[in-house]
């Protein structure tokens, strides 16, 4: 039955996601907390992230085009980007997080421009799984339907 | 047959039944993901919830800017619990901390710090103040059951209800003219302490926490 092999492939785009290291246990904090009155609540949140974060992620590009770097603002608007990277468990985002935030504290501009394009790859590249993801999770329809006898 | 929670709950004023059932917290985070998170956390586990994005939002809707007020919020509702973010832009979760125990209205309400680094001394700072606990971030539900439990364990000590310790007594006594009921009674004459001479086959002593519609299952199980 197609619906069997699209919850197939949904599971195997699910469990990738977490074996190759772009999502961590806060996801499954998330998808824990979906329900019917929410059933999107995850994809609504995903959405809610990259609204806000392409926001901050701007903000960060121009503060950084700034010489001399204020490393205290870079830190600042980086710890709440890692902050909201963290409630939807973007681990590979918050790793870069983290890695920036590190060359702030050192004062490297290099290292923070650096990190701050490898930060907007993994950033990009998690949206588009995320979204292949919800799209075809959408497909796969709720889970009861989909674990009907045939 | 009635369990000894749902006397309990016939027995007492209305205020502590309000409160068993629906505690009212007050969320302040100035990230929207994480309000929106924490807002569903709450809701999830049966809480009323007013999520702000500031400690002055916080201070405006406690009624503490400045303008006088009683310990309701703004739209009528006692808030039992607030949570905050520590790192917020203006006003940081510690300040609005210390404002909030500074206020007689509301300096019995526990709160709640969040924060997504685990600094001790920023830890120690927040107990010190009087903050109830410190959550590292991200929250899980974990982390609000727990607070939910405190709650409940705290109203209840606060209302002067004690935990049920023993069976009432199957036997008659002087006032008492009429066959034991079935059923456990907090009536003054069958005080905690006497000693039981029958256990009847109620329920356990404490009453279960309400709860709310179990956690459906992950949408995309593996095969």
């Amino acid at each position: 039955m197609e619906r069997n092999n699209i919850r197939r492939q949904v599971a195997l785009m699910r469990q990738s996601l977490f074996t190759q290291g772009y999502l961590d246990e806060q996801f499954v904090q998330l998808e824990e907390l979906q329900d019917d009155t929410n059933p999107n609540f995850v994809e609504e949140i995903a959405t809610l992230y990259y609204r806000d974060s392409c926001r901050s992620l701007q903000t960060i590009e121009k503060s950084l085009e700034k010489t001399p770097h204020d490393f205290n603002k870079l830190d600042n608007h980086m710890h709440q980007f890692k902050g909201s990277s963290s409630s939807i468990g973007a681990k590979k985002v918050k790793a870069e997080c983290q890695q920036f935030r590190e060359y702030c504290r050192a004062g490297n501009g290099e290292g923070c421009m650096r990190t701050f394009q490898l930060l907007k790859k993994e950033h990009a590249t998690l949206k588009k799984k995320l979204e292949a993801y919800f799209q075809m999770a959408r497909q796969a329809g709720p889970i009861e339907t989909a674990s009907r006898p045939k | 047959m009635a369990t000894a929670g749902e006397v309990l709950r016939r027995n007492v004023p209305e205020s502590f039944e309000l409160s068993e059932k629906e505690l009212h917290v007050l969320a302040v985070d100035d990230s929207i993901i994480d309000r929106k998170v924490i807002e569903k956390l709450l809701k999830i586990s049966c809480c009323k919830v007013t999520a702000v994005e500031s400690g002055t939002r916080a201070l405006q809707y406690l009624g503490l800017d400045g303008e006088k007020k009683s310990s309701v919020g703004f739209d009528g509702m006692k808030v039992n619990l607030i949570i905050t973010d520590y790192s917020m832009p203006g006003m940081t979760g510690y300040e609005l901390l210390k404002k909030i125990k500074e206020s007689s209205a509301f300096r019995e309400v526990p709160v709640v710090i969040m924060s997504s680094e685990n600094i001790l001394t920023r830890i120690d700072r927040c107990l010190e103040e009087g903050a109830e606990e410190f959550i590292v971030k991200p929250v899980k539900l974990s982390d609000v059951n727990r607070l939910k439990n405190f709650m409940m364990g705290g109203e209840r000590k606060e209302k002067g209800v004690k935990k049920v310790q023993k069976r009432p007594l199957q036997v008659d006594y002087n006032n008492s003219s009429s066959a034991p009921s079935p059923l456990p009674q907090l009536s003054p004459s069958f005080a905690c302490n006497l000693a039981s001479l029958h256990s009847s086959p109620s329920s356990s002593p404490s009453s279960p926490l309400p709860r709310c519609a179990s956690k459906r299952p992950r949408l995309h199980s593996m095969d």
